[in-house]
């Protein structure tokens, strides 16, 4: 088996180039690779297309997490593919909206549902799919219309990357990978449908066999690199977990 | 409240979250959250955070007995599917025909669609909870909706500050009332035109 293990994070994202199309997982903070993403910020690639589901902000999200939003505060991204480009709420502001309003960056609107299952349509070599979301409204517009069942449906195609950046609780050498809780959100999709997927782990990478078969959520075919996230204060953990002593 | 016992519901942000405070006695409500949780319930107390799980709105939630952990792609497969009994949502504007805006304010880029669209599209049932008119007092209740869609003929029921609507092949019915205001002057903030039937009720304020 080829090793796919790297010592650090820099190491795992020296390769991507400027221009890359990066999925980069997570749900708020939990998923979110967030020490991959800081090492992508030192490496310094520009000019990136990131398909995630936000490019920062939030409601409720703590100061100081290291979503896609970092990236793009440090003008690294040339096109969001998202679902949200500015929140609800009027007192959440991003460097994200403000740069979209001021046409600064380029950004794909995509509902959640829709995004989510784009993705997995890409990893497995689907070509797209009708869906009933979006029809009648500006997403509909210029796409591929047809009645199934007597509802409209709409068209949308499969969303590919060069590489996905995606953060686990658990894995094994050969790439299986557990989440933890609602760690799981993008994680399994985006591994499936990049070229190169890049892992962050948590808790420890194993020896094979130490995840039970039935509990892998993610089979190591679709994982290229593994890397252990350090300890604090080198390495970033899901919130304040690392202090609360749990393991 | 219109959940029935078994119903498995989702829970839009901010005002709609209220109804997880509601005390169901003995009937089962299972809450959905869009990043792949089955089953929550209340919000995690402080100090006792499991910080791997959160839910839609990004607060530290719990785990009740027979919750499951889905993926993202999973978790709106049961939304579009029509496994989401009902969703509770908030909105911009409802139209007399259903149509729903709540993502996207007019002369602005983009937006927040999160996954209001397919929820919209995909659930049993569509409840909106929103303030009846806007901050500068604009109605809410429209003929159309001004704002860019989010669905159409979506919405079946919406709740107010004012009153409770059926949305009806007829547009809307006023089935019941907040205490202390008459029929006309719920039409008096309202665009859309209200049918009130002869046994509207005033509805219990529930906080």
């Amino acid at each position: 088996m080829k090793n796919k293990i790297y010592s650090t994070v820099d190491e795992a994202v020296a390769d991507i180039p400027d221009g890359a199309t990066i999925m980069v997982s997570g749900f708020g903070e939990p998923g979110t690779p967030q020490n991959l993403i800081s090492a992508l910020i030192r490496q310094g690639a520009k000019n990136l297309t990131v398909i995630s589901n936000r490019g920062g902000g939030g409601r409720n999200l703590r100061e100081g997490i290291i979503d896609a939003g970092k990236l793009i505060e440090r003008r690294r991204v040339k096109k969001m593919v998202c679902t949200i480009t500015a929140a609800l709420k009027s007192s959440i502001t991003t460097s994200f909206d403000r740069m979209y309003q001021a046409g600064e960056i380029e950004a794909e609107l995509v509902p959640q549902g829709t995004f989510a299952a784009r993705i997995r349509a890409g990893g497995a070599g689907i070509g797209g799919f009708y869906t009933p979301t979006g029809v009648g409204t500006e997403i509909a517009e210029g796409k591929e219309h047809r009645m199934i069942d007597g509802r409209e449906h709409i068209l949308e195609g499969p969303l590919r990357a060069d590489y996905a950046l995606v953060h686990a609780y658990r894995a094994d050498t050969w790439g299986n990978l557990q989440y933890r809780l609602t760690q799981r959100n993008f994680g399994p999709l985006m591994a499936a449908a990049a070229r190169v997927t890049i892992v962050e782990v948590e808790k420890e990478i194993a020896e094979p066999g130490a995840i039970e078969p039935d509990q892998v959520n993610t089979p190591g075919v679709y994982v290229d690199r593994l890397v252990k996230i350090p300890s604090p204060p080198e390495g970033i953990w899901e919130s304040t977990y690392w202090q609360s002593g749990k393991s | 409240m219109e959940f029935e016992d078994g119903w498995v519901v989702n829970l839009g942000a901010g005002m709609a979250t209220m109804c997880a405070n509601y005390d169901f006695k003995d009937q089962t409500i299972i809450f959905h959250s869009e990043n792949g949780v089955l089953g929550y319930g209340p919000p995690a107390p402080k100090g006792k955070e499991d910080f791997h799980l959160t839910n839609a709105s990004n607060t530290y939630t719990t785990l009740l007995p027979g919750a499951a952990i889905i993926d993202h792609d999973e978790s709106f497969a049961l939304i579009r599917g029509g496994h989401l009994d009902a969703v509770v949502m908030g909105a911009y504007e409802v139209a007399e025909n259903g149509d729903l805006a709540n993502w996207k304010i007019t002369g602005r880029r983009g937006g927040g669609i999160g996954g209001a669209m397919d929820l919209a599209v995909g659930a049993q049932r569509v409840f909106i909870v929103m303030e009846h008119t806007t901050r500068d007092g604009q109605p809410r209740l429209r003929k159309r909706c001004l704002l860019p869609l989010t669905a159409a003929g979506a919405v079946d029921l919406v709740v107010t500050n004012l009153g409770v609507f059926d949305v009806t092949e007829a547009g809307f019915v006023l089935r019941e009332m907040a205490p202390g205001y008459t029929p006309e002057e719920i039409q008096a903030v309202s665009e859309a035109k209200l049918r009130v039937p002869d046994d509207i009720t005033e509805f219990q304020v529930v906080v």
